[in-house]
């Protein structure tokens, strides 16, 4: 049987419905447990005594003064940590040539960035950890930092991992077609220059974990900000010497994740170990400083770029040279080789043209590491080709939407597969567009612009078309030897009173996975989205699955979630048809009560059902299948990633006195495939949008030539605000994957990925006129007034 | 010894409608006194230096942030956090609304969000989207982009108005 998605008035009809969220009235109630929320009996608290140098040999530590502070209760150093903990290496099979050093919780011999956990004190209350790891005196010998990303493979710049050889983490060159006479023979070469600051997430909620072990049962219990439990448990138990049967992670609620919450820390692997030596609960919550040093950066890259154009402005060739730098370390278990990985696979991505060269090289340095963080890799591809197609249009005398229709392609075109060897399964780009013209008034507002324009005010519209890596296979990152499950699975059984109850491996970040997946069940069992309680985020508990990473919640959970709710009901039937000596295939479950399929008529309550199967399953026949239980994994196999496509456009001002941005609206048309929740999609796009808009406005971590970092505080790193933030519009096409009876793909970075490209061509489009362009984000007043020739230097 | 190094003080003040006596380490932030000592953790700490308002509190009628306060100079003031706005139902038309138009995600921001949004709407009127958005820049949300915040309090805002003409 399948359901009927196109019957807004079928019988269970809430897939495709906003309904609400049941972990959201909790929450505005401030009784949410969020880690830093929950005290165990004997809980000690760990602060970590951190490098302040870029490089530096560590030599001796003295912990006198420490130990003396009051509550102080152990100290420990990288060594002693290292006796307890294996260190861990990241890379990835698949990433060949990838390199990286083996990595510990506590720095061993060498710090190489700063904020790198060097030392740890624990203590019975947090002031007093802090107090006395202030405390803690570490020789240090400065040793030379590798802090230029353009130079980091220069034959003076010193080597940051001798036994590595070089600071090349990772060079791919991918090539297409016949790029070199595609562009000898083109009509209008246009070559740019672009580069993208570094980043942090920037969750509300620092990174927590709280990790007791229990020496009597062998068992290490953390309960954890993470978006990747099972992943976690895996890690947690190979490191630390436990069978992974041993380790529980509890992921309860968790405040903002946007993919920094789902790495391997050295400060949280430390608490672990430091738990299992010490055989008490440990916590650790970083404070905004170390959320500043020791958070994933990402985004870092400067990149070349030419675009090969016919006189019709038909795309003949798109050649990218990419370069970013990951800090000291690629991050366990991603590594820090798949952003870059991403420019190459994503560049040109909308666009129907042969020939594509593209490469990526990754290189050491002393900062932060790097690596995934929301929308992984397309912020930097979609500003490279979206900015190329614009400056391209502009060049020819074309209409940017214009160019955009010649080379997008058609919506019939699919399955297809992209010059960066990437397979579309079905994409929208031509309806999406028009959908996206249609919501802006783009004629009404080119007239506003113009008008505008005459009154000395210049304002800019920008138009920028992605694709979007969705429902990751093992591709990703299982093929390369990760432990990292891209199967996800869900558990729904009926209880006594005929509710429903959905364990998922899929986690709530506060995206509203548990809302969908109820929902998905609500819809496949035949209950109301009220008589199921979903359960995520225990590893104890729930089937094994990923997690929250790459969008993968709705469209491989989602999936899960629907065939094992699909499976019980077809169970509940079976006893039904026995109770009512009935065929199965003429009863439905509407509503709570199974029902007559053809006439509606009800004939049994699931709660008399549940009744009878558990507590009078002597009246039904001996040998009856009575399993209220099922459970159902999903994989993608039949492409490496659902993609989705979508197109975004800003309309802002420019001051050009002062160089200030004000958004003024901002639109985005989406194809995340069937939409299991209006509301829950439109508000992902939304809050991915502007953090897009902080990646092109205001968010630059900046380090000084020492490697430094300089704005490590709210107050200095620039986040998006409500005060400057537009209103958005969102709207939908809906092209199901077929790989799924659901139809889901994601929807989480969609709005990430387009807006700072939407941005930087709204912006160039309202300076054209005077002659000026900028593509080095964010784009704060000094650099625009510098483009404006306005400043110098 | 001398008063003048005294490091724990004793403090008398009223939390959520009760009286609450306590000694607390003179350099206890509030939002730690609230959350540590009374179990009161709704309201969070996050930038603690006074930037992102997780840890907004009402004090003495003002949204105060817990993090910049020592709860040493709470000594005789009157403090709601969320925990007790709710309780009393004050915020009850907010936190639907919240929880109807989706103007939460993560739900870490939303404590500070409420108390620093009530103090806008306990002025009275029907303020501007632009006035509901420069209220509430102070307090920082990565999760939703706003919007369904200002939409939500704006919701309350007519809501109220109109009850309050009725």
């Amino acid at each position: 049987m399948t359901i009927q998605f196109g019957n807004p008035d079928r019988p269970n009809s809430y897939i495709g419905k906003t309904v609400p969220r049941p972990n959201a009235g909790r929450l505005v109630q401030g009784r949410g447990r969020f880690v830093d929320d929950v005290v165990l009996p004997r809980m000690t608290h760990v602060a970590f005594v951190r490098s302040p140098y870029a490089h530096a040999r560590i030599g001796a530590i003295g912990f006198e003064a420490a130990r003396r502070v009051k509550g102080v209760v152990r100290v420990f150093t990288g060594a002693d940590l290292a006796a307890v903990c294996t260190p861990w290496v990241a890379v990835l099979a698949h990433l060949k040539g990838l390199k990286s050093p083996p990595q510990y919780p506590l720095a061993v011999e060498r710090a190489c960035w700063v904020g790198e956990p060097v030392a740890a004190v624990v203590a019975t209350t947090r002031a007093a950890a802090e107090e006395a790891a202030s405390l803690v005196e570490v020789e240090y010998e400065a040793l030379p930092a590798v802090t230029d990303m353009m130079s980091a493979l220069d034959e003076g710049t010193p080597v940051l991992h001798p036994d590595l050889g070089d600071n090349l983490a990772f060079r791919r060159v991918h090539e297409e077609g016949d790029v070199e006479d595609a562009f000898a023979k083109a009509h209008k070469v246009v070559s740019a220059e672009f580069s993208t600051a570094r980043h942090t997430g920037v969750t509300l909620e620092p990174r927590s974990i709280l990790v007791d072990f229990n020496p009597a049962e062998g068992q290490l219990t953390a309960w954890h900000a993470t978006q990747a439990p099972h992943m976690m448990q895996t890690v947690f138990a190979k490191h630390l010497d436990l069978p992974e049967s041993r380790v529980r992670v509890i992921c309860g609620d968790v405040g903002g994740s946007y993919g920094i919450k789902v790495h391997v820390y050295p400060d949280e692997v430390a608490a672990a170990a430091i738990a299992k030596v010490m055989g008490r609960p440990v916590k650790f919550v970083a404070d905004r400083l170390e959320s500043f040093t020791t958070d994933i950066h990402a985004r870092d890259h400067k990149i070349k770029a030419r675009i090969a154009v016919d006189a019709d402005g038909r795309i003949l060739a798109m050649d990218v040279d990419d370069w970013t730098a990951i800090g000291a370390y690629s991050v366990y278990p991603r590594t820090s080789a798949i952003e870059g990985n991403q420019v190459v696979n994503l560049c040109g991505g909308p666009y129907d043209f042969a020939n594509y060269r593209a490469s990526t090289t990754v290189v050491f340095q002393n900062k932060t590491p790097t690596c995934q963080y929301r929308a992984v890799g397309h912020p930097i591809a979609v500003a490279i080709t979206e900015g190329l197609v614009d400056m391209a249009a502009a060049e020819l005398g074309l209409d940017p939407v214009e160019i955009r229709r010649r080379n997008m392609y058609a919506d019939d075109a699919y399955p297809v597969t992209s010059p960066a060897k990437m397979r579309f399964e079905g994409l929208s780009h031509h309806a999406s567009m028009d959908k996206l013209l249609a919501l802006m008034d783009y004629d009404a507002l080119r007239a506003d612009q113009a008008e505008a324009r005459a009154r000395g005010v210049h304002r800019g519209i920008g138009i920028a078309s992605f694709i979007e890596l969705t429902n990751p296979s093992p591709f990703m990152y299982g093929i390369g030897g990760a432990r990292i499950s891209a199967q996800d699975g869900c558990t729904v059984r009926m209880d006594p009173d005929g509710s429903v109850v959905a364990l998922s491996g899929v986690t709530e970040q506060g995206q509203g996975t548990e809302a969908m997946l109820a929902q998905v069940v609500a819809e496949g069992v035949g209950v109301s989205p009220d008589k199921v309680r979903v359960i995520t985020g225990d590893t104890q508990v729930t089937p094994y699955g990923g997690g929250t990473w790459a969008s993968r919640g709705a469209g491989i959970g989602g999936e899960a979630a629907l065939q094992s709710a699909r499976a019980l009901r077809e169970s509940i039937l079976t006893v039904a048809a026995a109770m009512l000596q009935s065929d199965p295939e003429k009863l439905d479950i509407r509503a709570g009560a199974v029902v007559d399929s053809d006439t509606g008529e009800e004939r049994l309550s699931l709660e008399e059902l549940g009744r009878i199967v558990y507590f009078r399953g002597d009246t039904l026949p001996k040998g009856l299948p009575r399993e209220l239980v099922q459970t159902r994994h999903f994989i993608t196999s039949d492409y490496p990633f659902a993609f989705t496509n979508g197109v975004q456009a800003s309309y802002l001002e420019v001051d050009v006195e002062t160089g200030v941005v004000t958004l003024l609206k901002h639109w985005c048309v989406e194809d995340c495939g069937r939409i299991i929740n209006p509301q829950l999609v439109d508000e992902q796009i939304r809050g991915g949008i502007v953090q897009g808009l902080g990646g092109a406005l205001y968010e630059e971590i900046h380090y000084d030539e020492d490697g430094q970092l300089l704005n490590g505080s709210m107050a200095d790193y620039l986040v998006p605000m409500a005060a400057e933030m537009p209103d958005m519009v969102v709207g939908h096409v809906e092209t199901p994957t077929k790989e799924s009876l659901l139809g889901a793909k994601g929807a989480g970075e969609a709005g990430t990925a387009g807006a700072p490209a939407a941005v930087m061509n709204a912006i160039n489009d309202a300076l054209r006129p005077l002659g000026a362009c900028v593509t080095e984000m964010p784009f704060t007043p000094e650099r625009i007034l510098r483009a404006l020739g306005a400043i110098e230097g | 010894m001398s008063e003048i190094i005294r490091d724990q003080i004793d403090i008398a003040l009223m939390v959520n409608g009760e009286p609450v006596e306590a000694r607390v380490p003179a350099g206890q932030h509030l939002i730690d006194f609230l959350r540590l000592e009374l179990g009161l953790t709704g309201a969070h700490a996050s930038c603690e230096h006074g930037v992102c308002g997780a840890c907004t509190i009402r004090v003495n009628g003002d949204a105060v942030r817990g993090c910049l306060m020592l709860a040493a100079q709470a000594e005789g003031a009157e403090v709601w956090t969320v925990e007790g706005l709710t309780d009393s139902g004050e915020i009850a038309d907010l936190q639907e609304a919240f929880v109807a138009r989706n103007a939460l995600q993560c739900g870490f921001c939303t404590p500070g969000m409420l108390v620093a949004a009530q103090e806008l709407l306990s002025r009275g009127g029907a303020p501007s989207r632009e006035e509901i958005r420069e209220h509430l820049s102070g307090n920082y949300c990565r999760c939703t982009g706003y919007e369904a915040i200002i939409d939500a309090v704006e919701t309350v805002a007519g809501d109220r108005a109109g009850k309050g003409t009725a």
